[in-house]
């Protein structure tokens, strides 16, 4: 037999080092997090350190790798939101946008076509009635001028609106292809506001991200509830400027047409009927801090950007001595009256605030409007003791499997059995370090891929050694019966090794959460434990006999 | 030679046929109850397959589910559920229930509500009870997770069919994929005859089962091709004997190993996943008996082409099937 060539045993041999090397800080889990946070801060800081940050960065030193494994949720406690996201929602604000246009578009015929009124309507469509039919033709074409064409990879050219007419009537609603582009937006743009309100809030490594069509999914280790997360996140936290019609103290009172009856936030049994339509709403603000008023009472100071500010401007300088309402979330935080013309676009919103709300509605505003409400499919919550009792479970299981798998490696294999399990050890310290540099997460269902995958890792040692067995039984020589062992039984590994695979990306493909967690431990078991069983073992083994010299083989 | 753990001895001579209609016959009216067990017991959905809210109480009170049960018999909830859980990892006055709840009539899910009102009735039966874990499932997100489940496990039974029909032959991959679906319905209806939970991790170790049962079939299956190129006169049958106790010996050696490290999970490795490594414990008794008593059925039943001249394909082995 060919001994294996120099630049192999090196090669596994750094392998193997830096698996160990890689896997190290993970034992040291509380230290080198504290290392890293402190390192973190530091850098966010410009390079000045705080005492407390001098004493977390010196607990791991910075030469050993500190890359450690994500803990998940079930073992670091926190809470878990699926949220679909109601992309329809902003239909309906789509078309309640378009309708001053239409409007002013079809008054400018108002000769050809007479008087315009928009007739009640599912949510995602803008009907108009004309009292004129007759200027059907010219109102369609005037109202299709207001569509833009749409710029997705598939609808070039196609309209952003579908305009027909029923009976009188314009019908009006979103083309498909704008449907298409519009969910997209919403869910970008409700993904990004989720995590600056999350980031905001300071937890660590939270996990926001797409999932399907129209779902969000949101991770968040270290926060209470998910009661609290969603608080965080505000449903909807939509905030808007609408013109007051009345004031009243009637829950049952009727609005009338295109307006709304809202209660007020700060005056039980006040409620106030305002216009559907805002004047501006929070996607035109810039900015928004906590403050006080004249008065010293907490309040929220903000600035419109240009858009928000000129309409602002306009209504304010139209509308001077009457009412209008600061909305948020469906409720009206205070309707107070136009004293004059405000034309700079920045105002100041007061209530009954304690400074806590005040500061949590300027980040609430600051980080924008969701588009759409969403309704949370899923919500967990794990508490951080929970998570440290799965911890502990799991490092006495996989301690004790290790150390049961070892003695009954080494009984039923003598000293070939303790180079398996040499081969086991650094089996796991890859797995704990390949985790560490891809920074996957560890879930409870992924210690347990750990543990299973020390109890399957054997099973190519086991294969090769009954090999051997058979070799020494058929008298082979020393030398043969080491390759014929290790050649012979490579395919039967690499065949279950396979499909154990196969198995594992079905798992990472279709599962979630837990499932994920153990696909990625089991999947990642199997490569490294190839690599090891197969040729650190046979580096043991081939070291073993070129130092001894035995004559005979006792596997 | 040294002294070794032997749990098979050097050489065996079994007859792996001797018995079959016991074996076989066995596994094919396991596999019957266990579907009829599914369609008449149901299994025990956890709240990921049907819905529902999960709590997780914790005091150092001894439970008492009647008392429970008291506490929240005032609260408009859904079917409410109240199990104490134990395990030998908790500390002596750690005291552990779950409670599970259900929609209301007519709502689609447990309301924030509902939940604030579970854990205030429970804090006058014990003020210092905590709440680790509150888990909360929609019926939309649960319907969804019954289908990409069914779809995980036959996608592994499909790729694992297909991975084992291209490495040998289609007679060995309909035995391997016969063998799994054996292991996997079984596990499911123990399940039901236990009436265990059954959530997301326990598909996660049905698919585990899969990987594992394929596993060891095809370690068989690799070495009776080996021998069929090797004794070419041979009748399968004969053949299939030789190979499974050439291989019996690593049979066993690997599913004692996988059983050592899953036993200690199940003793050491908490109540969370004690029903996930259940499933996994059974699916490595019953995938080391389908391989033995299993797949190599189905395969002689099915016949192999030897792809030898002088015999005409299938011929012999089709008559082995009433012997």
């Amino acid at each position: 037999m060919e001994s294996m060539a120099l630049w192999k045993r090196v090669l596994i041999l750094l392998v193997c080092g830096w698996g160990i090397l890689a896997a190290v800080p993970n034992l040291f889990y509380a230290q080198v997090e504290r290392h890293n946070d402190a390192a973190a801060a530091i850098e966010a800081a410009g390079g000045t350190a705080t005492p407390d940050q001098q004493a977390a960065l010196a607990e791991w030193p910075d030469f050993l790798p500190s890359a450690l494994m994500n803990l998940g949720l079930d073992l670091r406690g926190g809470a878990h939101l699926l949220a679909e996201v109601q992309v329809e929602d902003v239909y309906k604000t789509r078309m309640d946008a378009l309708w001053p246009g239409v409007r002013d578009a079809l008054r400018d015929l108002r000769d050809q076509v007479g008087a315009v009124r928009r007739a009640p309507s599912p949510d995602d469509v803008l009907r108009v009635t004309l009292s004129n039919p007759e200027g059907m033709p010219a109102a369609l074409e005037a109202v299709r001028a207001l569509g833009s064409s749409v710029v997705t990879l598939t609808g070039v050219g196609e309209s952003t609106i579908d305009v027909t007419s029923e009976g009188n009537d314009i019908v009006v609603q979103l083309s498909a292809a704008e449907k298409q582009a519009t969910d997209q937006r919403t869910i970008q743009q409700s993904l990004e506001i989720i995590r600056r309100r999350v980031d905001e809030a300071g937890t660590r490594e939270p996990t926001i991200q797409r999932q399907g069509t129209d779902r969000i999914l949101i991770q968040v280790p270290g926060i209470g509830s998910a009661q609290e997360l969603k608080a965080l996140i505000g449903q909807t936290a939509q905030l808007t400027f609408n013109p007051v019609i009345s004031r009243t103290t009637d829950a049952a009172a009727e609005p009338g047409p295109r307006n709304l009856l809202l209660p007020s936030m700060d005056e039980a049994g006040v409620y106030y009927i305002v216009e559907q339509t805002p004047v501006v709403s929070g996607e035109d603000l810039v900015d928004a801090q906590p403050s006080f008023d004249q008065n010293g009472q907490p309040a929220v100071s903000f600035r419109f950007d240009t858009t928000g500010a000129r309409a602002f401007g306009d209504y304010t300088a139209a509308n001077i001595g009457a009412p209008f309402a600061i909305v948020l979330d469906d409720e009206v935080i205070s309707a107070p009256v136009i004293q004059s013309h405000i034309p700079g676009g920045s105002g100041i919103i007061t209530g009954n605030f304690t400074v806590e709300e005040s500061t949590r509605l300027a980040v609430l505003l600051r980080a924008g409007a969701l588009p759409a409400e969403m309704i949370f499919l899923e919500e967990r919550t794990i508490g951080p003791e929970l998570g440290q009792d799965s911890i502990d479970a799991g490092r006495t299981a996989a301690l004790i499997g290790m150390v049961a798998v070892a003695i009954y490696m080494v009984a039923c294999y003598g000293l070939f059995g303790l180079f398996a399990n040499i081969a086991l050890a650094i089996n796991i310290g890859l797995i704990m370090a390949v985790l560490s540099a891809i920074g996957a997460t560890l879930t409870l269902p992924g210690i347990a891929g750990i543990v299973l995958t020390m109890g399957m890792a054997v099973d190519a040692n086991v294969l090769i050694f009954e090999r051997m067995r058979e070799e020494i039984r058929a008298g082979s020589s020393t030398r043969r019966v080491v390759e014929q062992g290790f050649d012979r039984a490579f395919s039967a590994i690499m065949d279950s090794n396979v499909t154990g695979l196969l198995t594992a990306i079905i798992m990472f493909w279709l599962g979630s959460g837990p499932v994920r967690g153990f696909a990625v431990t089991m999947g990642l078991g199997i490569l490294t434990s190839m690599f090891t069983a197969v040729y650190v073992t046979r580096l043991i083994v081939e070291t073993y006999i070129d130092w001894k010299r035995p004559k005979t083989l006792v596997v | 030679m040294a002294w070794r753990l032997r749990l098979v001895p050097e050489k065996t001579n079994i007859n792996f046929f001797a018995i079959q209609w016991v074996t076989f016959g066995g596994s094919l009216f396991a596999m019957a109850a266990s579907v009829v067990l599914i369609l008449t017991m149901g299994l025990n959905f956890g709240i990921d397959f049907r819905g529902g809210t999960t709590i997780r109480t914790e005091s150092t009170q001894v439970v008492d589910v009647a008392v429970y049960r008291e506490a929240l018999s005032g609260i408009d909830a859904g079917d409410v559920s109240i199990t104490e859980v134990f395990d030998p990892s908790f500390r002596d006055d750690q005291h552990v229930a779950m409670i599970r709840l259900s929609a209301r009539e007519g709502e689609e899910s447990v309301t924030p509500e509902v939940i604030a009102e579970v854990e205030a009735a429970l804090r006058t039966v014990d003020p210092a009870i905590t709440f680790p874990a509150v888990e909360s499932v929609g019926p939309k997100v649960s319907q969804e997770l019954i289908t990409s489940a069914l779809l995980a496990v036959l996608a592994g039974a499909v790729g694992i069919l297909a991975y084992v029909w291209v490495r040998f032959e289609w007679q060995f991959a309909v035995g391997t994929v016969a063998a799994i679906i054996h292991d996997v319905l079984v596990t499911v209806g123990i399940f039901v005859l236990f009436q265990i939970k059954f959530d997301l991790t326990i598909v996660a170790a049905l698919l585990t089962i899969l990987g594992y049962s394929v596993n060891d079939t095809v370690v068989i299956f690799d070495r009776l091709r080996e021998n069929m190129a090797k004794y070419k006169q041979m009748p399968l049958r004969e053949m299939m004997n030789l190979t499974a106790n050439e291989t019996l010996s690593r049979t066993i050696m690997t599913a004692s190993t996988a059983f050592i490290s899953l036993l200690v999970l199940f003793i050491f490795g908490g109540d969370v996943i004690r029903g996930f490594v259940f499933a996994m414990l059974l699916g490595v008794v019953l995938g080391t008996y389908s391989t033995l008593y299993m797949a190599k059925n189905i395969v002689l039943m099915l016949g192999v082409d030897r792809g030898d001249k002088t015999k005409k394909p299938g011929s012999g082995e089709f008559a082995n099937v009433d012997a």
